[in-house]
Order: structure tokens, then sequence, then C-alpha cells
């Protein structure tokens, strides 16, 4: 049964106070909180298990390492992979997109065509301009409407034999707008497109199965579900990953080396080079195994009812404008006062206690299309509670007051 | 008035608000009293960018001292950048340049002025500097 009330006892930090204020945290897009579960694990690994992976013989090196591939069975358990060996370590979702970005310039050539979202996140642009750059490969893009929704039709008109690689978010982190991936993914492999996701802020609130997505690839961020920083992991279809050279050399990714020549390990390990983040990666399976303990039907639920409340409470604002006003989108508002810059809106609620993200959450295209400066946008978790939105709309009408 | 004594008589006058709304309502009202810059130098040379308000700064010489003039479109950031171009415009050069920003910390608006904080000031500090380094060595 799902009770706020209990799931906040797990949050040591949601009892804190800032600027003598209760905290508020909304700014759940950006990273999540940590529960003491997870945070027991991260102390019981530095406490009992610390050692390096993979080459011991001895006995903290076999128990790091049972650890860290018991954590990647979670992982692959979760998203329903195939196999474990397609669940690769990575330091987050950016570090997953660079891996296929990279590893795709081997692949490209000039007169293919890269399609990404008008929705995307920096980091879900730079390494395909990075890569065309690369390769002479050409970058197209799927527009937006004024509800910040994928034109879906447009696309279609996109794609054609020489599409290689479609890049799209699964939810949009500037306006939490949940893109139609399952629709995507079908129309590119009609035309032999292979489909990157970025999963950094879906994997928070829904449960992907990437087998009945037919997804290519699906990167993530454990930040984001109450894991640790530093860490992600970057699901790829066996046959892709096969088919891409690594991407940093060094220890761990290799079979073996001669000055004439190195060959390289088996998946999962050739693109796992150096030391990983082996309490980072036992811990998301940990933060994993938290979010399923909660469930994620009720997590969807609860956070829709929260948004919902939101939505309206903040609409009662008048000159408040909302940006991402999709049906399908998930609990994010972004949104602005009329003449008044976002940045002095966070400035003020941060005085109350109130932790929003200002600015152009690395989406500089959303708000172009928009022409704004950027938003203030409150994202909320399923720890949150209608409370802490009436805190937060107390505070919009403060910061409106004292600022108009 | 030399740079310190106007810092210190910023000092006294925020001792005198009592909390973080008084504090924050004067420098909204300062921002949005100021007309700080013309719109001839509102170009995108004068831009100072922070990561998400940005901050125009615009410089020139009047005898000895240097004046400045700069805006932003955040109003608060406004504020702070009237409180500093009264403390460093209209200065000699070498003052400016040896001139710290300590009292921003004495009137409880230290995190504006972070290193971390995406909203330009520190950034324009260091260009108020720079100018005055280039004026001084025209002197």
């Amino acid at each position: 049964m799902f009770k706020v009330e209990n799931i906040r006892k797990d949050f040591p930090i949601l009892s804190r106070q800032v600027n003598g204020k209760p905290l508020v945290y909304f700014d759940n897009a950006a990273t999540s909180q940590t529960p003491q579960q997870v945070i027991d694990v991260i102390v019981d690994y530095y406490s009992n298990y610390n050692a390096n992976i993979h080459r011991g013989v001895h006995a903290l090196s076999q128990e790091a390492t049972d650890l860290y591939e018991q954590a990647r069975y979670k992982i692959q358990a979760h998203f329903n992979a195939k196999h474990a060996h397609e669940i690769i370590y990575t330091s987050g979702t950016t570090h997953g997109i660079n891996l296929v970005a990279n590893g795709f310039s081997a692949l490209l050539k000039k007169g293919d065509e890269i399609i990404v979202s008008a929705l995307e996140h920096h980091s879900n642009i730079v390494p395909w301009q990075m890569l065309c750059e690369r390769t002479g490969a050409s970058l197209k893009v799927i527009p937006m409407n004024q509800n910040g929704e994928l034109e879906i039709k447009l696309f279609e008109t996109l794609l054609n034999q020489n599409t290689k690689l479609v890049f799209v978010n699964h939810i949009s982190n500037a306006l939490g707008t949940i893109n139609p991936i399952e629709h995507i993914i079908k129309k590119a492999h009609e035309v032999g497109a292979a489909v990157l996701v970025d999963g950094a802020q879906s994997s928070p609130h829904i449960k992907p199965d990437v087998q009945a997505l037919d997804v290519d690839f699906y990167v993530v961020s454990a930040h984001k579900m109450c894991g640790p920083t530093g860490v992600g992991v970057l699901y790829g279809k066996e046959e892709w990953l096969n088919k891409l050279p690594p991407y940093q050399g060094g220890g761990e990714m290799i079979a073996e080396v001669t000055f004439e020549k190195t060959t390289y390990a088996a998946l999962p390990h050739k693109f796992e080079a150096g030391t990983p983040n082996i309490c980072g990666g036992i811990a998301f399976g940990t933060a994993i195994d938290y979010m399923n303990a909660v469930g994620f039907d009720a997590i969807a639920s609860y956070e829709h009812e929260l948004l919902e409340y939101a939505t309206e409470k903040l609409l009662e604002i008048e000159g408040l404008k909302i940006y991402g006003t999709s049906e399908r989108k998930t609990s994010v508002i972004s949104f602005n006062l009329e003449g008044i810059h976002p940045y002095d809106v966070g400035t003020i609620l941060d005085k109350l206690g109130v932790a929003v993200r200002t600015g152009h959450h690395c989406a500089q295209p959303i708000m172009d299309y928009f022409k704004i400066p950027g938003t203030v946008r409150a994202s909320f978790a399923f720890y949150n509670t209608k409370a802490e939105i009436d805190v937060l709309v107390e505070g919009v009408k403060k910061a409106k007051m004292m600022l108009s | 008035m030399t740079i310190e004594d106007i810092q210190n008589e910023i000092i006294d006058e925020f001792s005198m608000f009592e909390d973080w709304e008084e504090r924050y309502q004067y420098m909204i009202d300062l921002g949005k009293d100021l007309p700080l810059i013309d719109d001839q130098y509102k170009t995108d040379d004068n831009i100072i960018k922070g990561c998400q308000s940005k901050v125009w700064v615009h410089a020139e010489m009047d005898t000895d001292k240097v004046v400045f003039t700069a805006d932003s479109d955040a109003i608060i950031t406004k504020g702070i950048i009237a409180i500093l171009i009264r403390v460093f415009s209209s200065q000699h050069p070498k003052d400016i340049i040896e001139a710290n920003t300590d009292f921003i910390d004495k009137i409880g608006l230290k995190e504006h002025l972070s290193p971390t904080r995406a909203n330009g000031l520190v950034s324009m500090v260091k260009q108020l500097k720079m100018y005055a380094i280039a004026y001084q060595t025209q002197l």
C-alpha cells in the first residue's frame, strides 16, 4: 500500500532545512534523492567490500565482483534485456550517448542521415553534431508544436533509405512530454535505422521493457532513479553492441594485448575500460530494488495526482504560463510568470526553502522555440506531497508580488 | 568617496533590514528604478554570459576615473549590479583593481557572487577589473 508519509521516512534529506525553512525538493528531474537503503549499501560497500573487481584472486575482490555483477542482473531484469551482457555500465546517460555516437562514427558515411527531436537535451544534440562533423552525415530535426509535442507526421517524412539513426528522448526533461517512442521505433526500423532512446527522464517514472519496445539502445542514469551520481547504463541490442567498436581503450576491455595487436574482450567488458564505479553500480541495483518495492504503477499514479493538483493550483495564479501542455506528460511543470525572469522567481523560491530549477534546462532549442530565456521547472517525485505543492504555490505568489 | 567608504555605507544601509525579504525587496527596487545602461551599449560585444541571466557592461574613461554602466535581464541580478556600479564606478582604475567584494558577504548576498551561481555576476566583477587594468595602462 502506497503511503507517502512512510516513504518520506526513507529519505533523510527530506527532513533538513534550507534557509531556515523545511526543504521542499522539486528538482527531481535534475537528480532524485537517495533513500537510506541505498545510502546503507554505499556505506556497507566501503566498510566491508571495497576492492578492485574482476582481476583479484582474493576474497574481497571476489565479493565486490559478485555484488557488482549481481547488480547488472538486477538492472537487466528491470529493463527486461535479453542478456546481462547487453547492459553496459557507464558514468551516466551522457556517457552512454557518447559511447554510441562514437561507435557510429565508424559506421556512417557522407550522405547518411541522423534524426534527432526538437525536444532534446543538449547531451542528445551535441554528440550527434560532432558525429556529423566527423562523418559527413547530416542532422535532421523532428519539429515540435505549441504543446511541446513532436510532430510525428513530419517525422515520418524525414525518414528515408539514408536514415541510419534516430535519437529521441523518452520524456523531455524541460517539458515532461512523453514521446511516442513505440511508433518512432517502428517507423525507423521500417527504413532500417537504429534508434537510441534517452531514458534519463522516463526511468524514474515508468518501467521500460526494452524487448517489447524493440529499441536498439536505451540509456539511463542511476542518480535520477534514487541511486548515486556517476553511474548509469547503456542497454544495447547484442547485435549492435557487437558491431560498434570500443569507445575507450584501457584495462578490463581487452582479451589479449601485444604491441602488434590487441583483441578486445567480449561484451559487456569491451565497453567497460578501466576501474568502474563499483560501489555506484551496486548501489544502482539497490535503488532499482527500492523503486520496484514501492512499485512503478503506484509511483505513476501518485505522481500524476501531484501533477494535476499542481497544474490546477499554479494556473490559478494570474499571468502564469505553463510550457509543455501535452496530454501525455510526467510530473514536470515548466512555467513562467508574465514579464518576470525565471532566475528571479527561482531565487525567491530558494529563500523559501523550495528547490526548483531555472534556466534553459540544457534544452536551448526548446526555449528558442517559445522565445523565452528559460523557465522555472518544478519536477515532482513519489516522495513529494500536496502540502509541499501548496508551499510552492504560495512561494510563486510571493515572488510575483515582490517582483512585479 | 573611496570604494571602502561606499562599501561601508552600503553595509550600514543593509544592517537596517530585518530579514531577507526586506533585503531582496530593496535590491528589486534598485533593479527596477535605475536605467543602468544606454541601449546602444546593450550589444553582444558587451554581454557577459551567465548560464541563466544575461549581464551587459560598458565602460568609459572620464578624465582619470572609470565610469561603468551595466544591465541585466533578471531584476535581482540587476539590483546587485546597481550596488556594484555604485561601488566601482567613477573610481580611479588602481583603486578598482585593488578593491575586493567582501562587503557582498556582509550584506547577506554572498550566494549571488558565488562562482557556481550561473548569473554572470562573478564574470561581471572580473570584467570591471579588466576594464580598470586596461585603462590603467593608458594613464
